[in-house]
């Protein structure tokens, strides 16, 4: 069973987002990381790369698999997870401890159109 | 009676049928409308033994004239070590399909490991696929790689001496996908380097395809190039003749940043066009946006060293209409090909290779100006290939060779004409080609 | 098979060299051009002896499965048996001496075939006319959809810029028509995996540029509504496009173009016998219908009224897609092929191969879970084996089949089931042959119950086993300089 972290905001393509402030970080889900299996590359923006929501950013591969990131807001990139670039597995062992991207939110009434923990979960169990 | 290919016999079908249940060969397509099932003859002759299959072939084959080829334009006709087809032909290599299963695949695999190591090292590039299917298609991929790897970059430049066949397909593949395709003229026998610099402040040059020898045969001076188009965050791609890079600067060398080609150069049979060998490599940084497929070393279960199908989620059965290319099949067979032909010759027999065409072209452009009835046209280092102006009409010069068995004199765009040369040329050769220029009248 | 672990570089040794050529007669060398315009860098090719090289390969070969070896009921694919009079007569000097350029009046011969091979595909597929310049299966998609968007856009139709794919089709076809700019409409397939009338509908308006699919279908079906589908597409104005990947069972039965196909491309190294060669060179010829002949890529090889054959370019076409004439090469074979047969034997190619694909489903379909049962053409689909709670997967039968002396079937496609195994055995296969494979896979099925660890852990008997995948997608070591300064 995939774990659901409180407190984010996700969506139905199975991104996740933290919001501080006016920034968010961006990830993909346990549940997302689970059906993709072993991730052997991250396929990530540049820094100051403009996002826009339900649009794609990158693609995160595995082995036999494919699956395009979609943004759930709009902005700017203003730091992408490096760490990621080496070690792409770190998605695998904690999905949410390890962001992709850093977005400066252009609209935060984006955010009204995310779920939060609870929608996301019965969203998942629907959709097994 | 059977047909040797198909062994099935009377009773082998009704047994067949009794297990599925059927009485008749027919009701197994009880199911395709009536109105579609082809009930007239197709208009084939009828079967044909073997012997009479090689009479057939041979009568065609007589049908063909067999020159003396000294013509290049993307063909070339090289000298090929004999035992590579007995090597190719070998039924394991030659009947396997794509090695999707690569605990009995390995053999396939581990030859295609090789070739992208072999192309690698001629190139100076870190990463090459199995390979493409032709030249020309190479570069036409290698323009789509280009673009998926900037991005937001629109346009492609490509240089007006690269081979008039390159340029056309290029321009078919762009114009369907909406690429904008502009070319940069010629001047002096090589690229505009001024006019290449001008259109680069548009700002919108994904890549820049310049030819390493050009169509005229020329080596290019890539110098400043890749700086010029690094500047504005383009990439530099080169359509090379992997044969010369044995001698001449690779790209790699000159900082390009994808290399494609013929591989046809190595010691394939001319064979009317096909099958030849499109190959494509780039640096490290792009790998994930080389079409086709990759092969990469790992080990098995029990830690033994062994190859595999790689960085499949490029591919187009992953990718699907998001993928950057719809290449499946490629030319494997003719990739193990070069392979052999590239370990057999080594370091030494590829410049070896490169001296005897450098020396006959050289030898002949001289003694061609001799006869006086050609003059120079650009007087640029040349490799094997070169082009003169004729004060006979191009096409005149071209029969007259044809008539006495020689491909040769090929008229070019502009109305050059155009010779090459290869090792398989010997001195008999080149002075029976002159025999014939001499018999000519201004 | 047999475990050989060296590779090419690892034979050689400085001063050895396996090539033979003359001193040179010349006076000049590469010595004397330019030095920037020189290499500066070691070539880094091996010096190898030429039996070195002989062994070395030869060991290669000796870790291969090829249809020669053994069957290879690999389900799309269509390896059946590749003539040696084939390989023979493609190697004829006489054709390949022949250089590109040569004018049509040297290669009279060499166009009679390749004109010769495309009546003959014509008249198997009910086409107008053929060319044989593509490439490969994905380069004649490529190339008919080319054709295609040249119809509609010659007729100033330019808004036709969407395609309608089946969602059950191969990536390939999404790719190609991703590739020519088209943009892709996915069309449901109903449970029995043919086209659902009711969802393609609402999905036909004068943005469509045509359909593409493959008859039968990727589950070895026949699209029985095809008459239907085609009246519907032409009276939006669309085009049909016909995937030949699955001409194989037609041949005997019926012609892509009765059905109302105005443009198709056939895989000559899977219908017409010609050697897949580890993943080619193939061949890709495209048929189209009458109203579509001018749109077919340059250059065409064309016979005149004095029956000379001519090599000339149209204007309307829908451009150059290949350097010279194709792989002329695997042109040959398959013109050797189709002569060989005759219009007698070839009539029993589809109606065998059929044959073959039903006996197998028959036989094995209380061990193996037949989703949809009914007849199937050439090729099948099981969704894995029956008995699902030892956890065997259809991964784990297909390495296991390996043990056995068995190529795999087509695994895990099409994707419509979880544990697609697709089976497709060829008429070029004696019952006897498919006979004992129906044994193994029984036994594979029992074993999976009684054993099912040996099973999971297949293969045993291979010269390697299962390989670390995830490493090598990771970490990409594409070539020896990169594996050599590992060590």
């Amino acid at each position: 069973m995939s774990e659901v972290k409180e407190g984010l905001y996700y969506s139905e393509s199975h991104e996740w987002i933290k919001v501080e402030g006016d920034c968010g970080y961006v990830g993909i889900t346990d549940h997302a990381q689970q059906a993709l299996g072993n991730i052997v590359y991250v396929d990530m923006p540049e820094e100051d790369d403009e996002v826009t929501q339900n649009e794609e950013f990158g693609a995160v591969e595995s082995v036999k698999a494919a699956s395009d990131l979609i943004s759930p807001v709009s902005g700017k990139v203003t730091e992408i997870n490096e760490a990621l670039e080496d070690q792409p597995e770190l998605i695998n062992q904690d999905a949410f401890g390890n962001w992709i991207i850093k977005v400066e939110l252009s609209d935060k009434g984006e955010l009204d159109a995310l779920m939060d923990a609870a929608a996301y979960e019965a969203y998942c169990n629907e959709n097994l | 009676m059977n047909h040797p290919y198909i062994p099935h016999t009377e009773a082998d079908i009704q047994r067949m049928l009794d297990r599925i249940g059927l009485k008749t060969i027919d009701e197994l397509y009880a199911d395709v409308p009536e109105s579609v099932v082809f009930k007239k003859e197709y208009d084939l002759p009828p079967s044909l033994s073997e012997t009479e299959i090689r009479r057939l072939f041979n009568e065609l084959g007589a049908k063909n004239r067999r020159l003396t080829i000294f013509a290049g334009n993307g063909a070339y006709d090289h000298y090929a070590p004999s035992v590579i087809p007995y090597l190719i032909e070998r039924s394991e290599f030659i009947t396997a399909y794509t090695p999707y299963q690569p605990e009995v695949a390995q053999g396939t695999l581990r030859y295609i490991f090789e070739y992208q190591s072999l192309i690698c090292e001629l190139t100076g590039m870190e990463c090459s696929n199995a390979s493409m299917y032709d030249g020309p298609t190479a570069a036409a991929e290698s323009m789509f790689m280009a673009l998926a790897a900037t991005k937001k970059k629109t346009r492609v430049l490509i240089s007006e001496t690269l081979l008039p066949q390159v340029r056309k397909v290029m321009h078919t593949y762009a114009k369907y996908r909406g690429v904008t395709l502009d070319t940069i003229p010629a001047t002096d026998g090589t690229t505009d380097l001024a006019a290449l610099q001008a259109e680069l402040e548009t700002d919108n040059v994904a890549a820049v395809l310049i030819p390493s020898v050009n169509r005229y045969g020329i080596i290019e001076d890539c110098t400043g190039i890749a700086e010029m188009v690094h500047a504005r965050k383009g990439l530099l791609m080169m359509y090379a003749d992997p044969s010369a890079l044995a001698v001449i600067r690779t790209p790699g060398e000159w900082g390009a940043d994808i290399v494609c080609g013929e591989a046809q150069s190595l010691g394939l049979p001319l064979h009317f066009g096909g099958p030849y060998l499109g190959f494509l490599a780039c640096r490290k940084e792009w790998v994930r946006k080389l079409p086709g497929r990759v092969v990469g070393a790992t080990t098995d279960t029990d830690g033994k060293r062994a190859f595999v199908l790689t960085l499949q989620a490029r591919e187009q059965h992953i990718r699907r209409e998001k993928a950057n290319s719809n290449i499946c099949s490629n030319q494997s067979l003719m990739a193990l090909y070069v392979t052999i032909y590239l370990s057999l010759m080594g370091k030494q027999g590829l410049k070896e290779v490169n001296d005897l065409s450098y020396g006959g072209a050289h030898h002949l452009y001289d003694r061609l100006l001799e006869t006086g009835l050609f003059e120079p046209v650009f007087s640029r280092p040349f490799l094997k290939e070169f082009v003169l102006k004729s004060k006979l009409p191009a096409e005149n010069v071209h029969h007259a060779l044809l008539d006495a068995g020689i491909l040769g004199a090929i008229p070019t765009e502009e109305g050059y004409v155009s010779f090459c040369v290869t090792e398989q040329r010997t001195p008999e050769d080149i002075d029976r080609l002159l025999a014939v220029i001499k018999t000519l009248k201004p | 098979m047999k475990y050989y672990d060296k590779l090419i570089f690892e034979w050689s040794h400085e001063g050895r060299r396996g090539y033979s050529l003359p001193a040179t007669p010349w006076s000049n060398t590469t010595d004397e051009l330019p030095a920037r315009l020189k290499r500066n860098t070691d070539t880094g090719l091996p010096e190898v002896s030429e039996p070195d090289v002989v062994r070395h390969y030869t060991n290669l070969s000796n870790m291969n499965f090829g249809v020669d070896t053994g069957f290879y009921p690999l389900g799309s694919c269509t390896m059946k048996y590749n003539p040696k009079i084939n390989e023979e007569v493609a190697a004829l000097p006489s054709f390949t001496s022949l250089h590109p350029l040569q004018p049509a009046e040297t290669v009279q011969g060499a166009l009679q075939l390749y004109y010769e091979l495309n009546r003959a595909l014509a008249s198997l597929t009910g086409m107008a006319e053929c060319t044989i310049n593509p490439f490969a299966g994905a380069h004649g998609e490529l190339t008919g959809l080319m054709v295609m968007r040249q119809y509609h856009m010659k007729r100033g139709d330019l808004k036709r810029t969407r395609i309608i794919v089946p969602d059950s089709a191969h990536g390939t076809n999404p790719a190609s028509a991703a590739v020519c700019g088209l943009e892709v409409v996915e069309v449901k397939s109903t449970p029995q995996g043919t086209i659902d009338l009711n969802s393609l509908r609402p999905l036909l308006d004068d943005t469509i540029a045509g359909i593409m699919m493959t008859n039968p279908n990727t589950l070895g079906l026949f699209e029985t509504e095809i008459c239907e589908i085609a009246s519907l597409v032409h009276e939006c104005g669309g085009l049909l496009y016909y995937d030949g990947a699955n001409m194989n069972p037609l041949l005997g039965v019926c012609r892509p173009g009765d059905m109302g196909f105005d443009i198709i491309h056939l895989n000559l190294h899977k219908t017409f016998s010609t050697p897949h060669g580890g993943g080619g060179p193939g061949a890709g010829a495209v048929g189209v219908a009458a109203h579509l002949t001018d749109y077919l890529p340059n250059p065409r090889v064309m016979r005149n009224e004095e029956g000379v054959f001519t090599v000339c370019d149209h204007e309307d076409a829908a451009g150059q897609i290949s350097g010279f004439l194709g792989n002329f090469g695997v042109a040959m074979r398959a013109y050797a092929y189709i002569r060989s047969l005759g219009r007698e034997y070839i009539r029993q190619v589809g109606p065998l191969a059929i044959l073959g694909a039903n006996y197998i489903k028959e036989s094995l379909k209380d061990c193996y879970k037949l989703p949809i049962p009914g007849l199937c053409k050439h090729e099948f689909v099981f969704d894995g084996l029956i008995n699902k709670e030892t956890g065997v997967t259809t991964l784990d039968v297909a390495k296991r089949l390996l043990d056995y002396g068995y190529h795999s079937p087509t695994i895990y496609f099409p994707l419509l089931f979880h544990q697609s195994i697709m089976i497709e055995p060829t008429e070029t296969e004696s019952p006897e042959t498919i006979d004992r494979f129906i044994e193994v896979m029984r036994l594979i099925a029992d074993e999976a119950t009684t054993e099912p660890e040996l099973v999971k852990t297949a293969p045993h008997n291979t010269p390697i086993r299962r390989l670390d995948e995830t490493t090598a997608a990771k970490h990409p070591v594409l070539r020896y300089a990169e594996l050599s300064s590992e060590n």
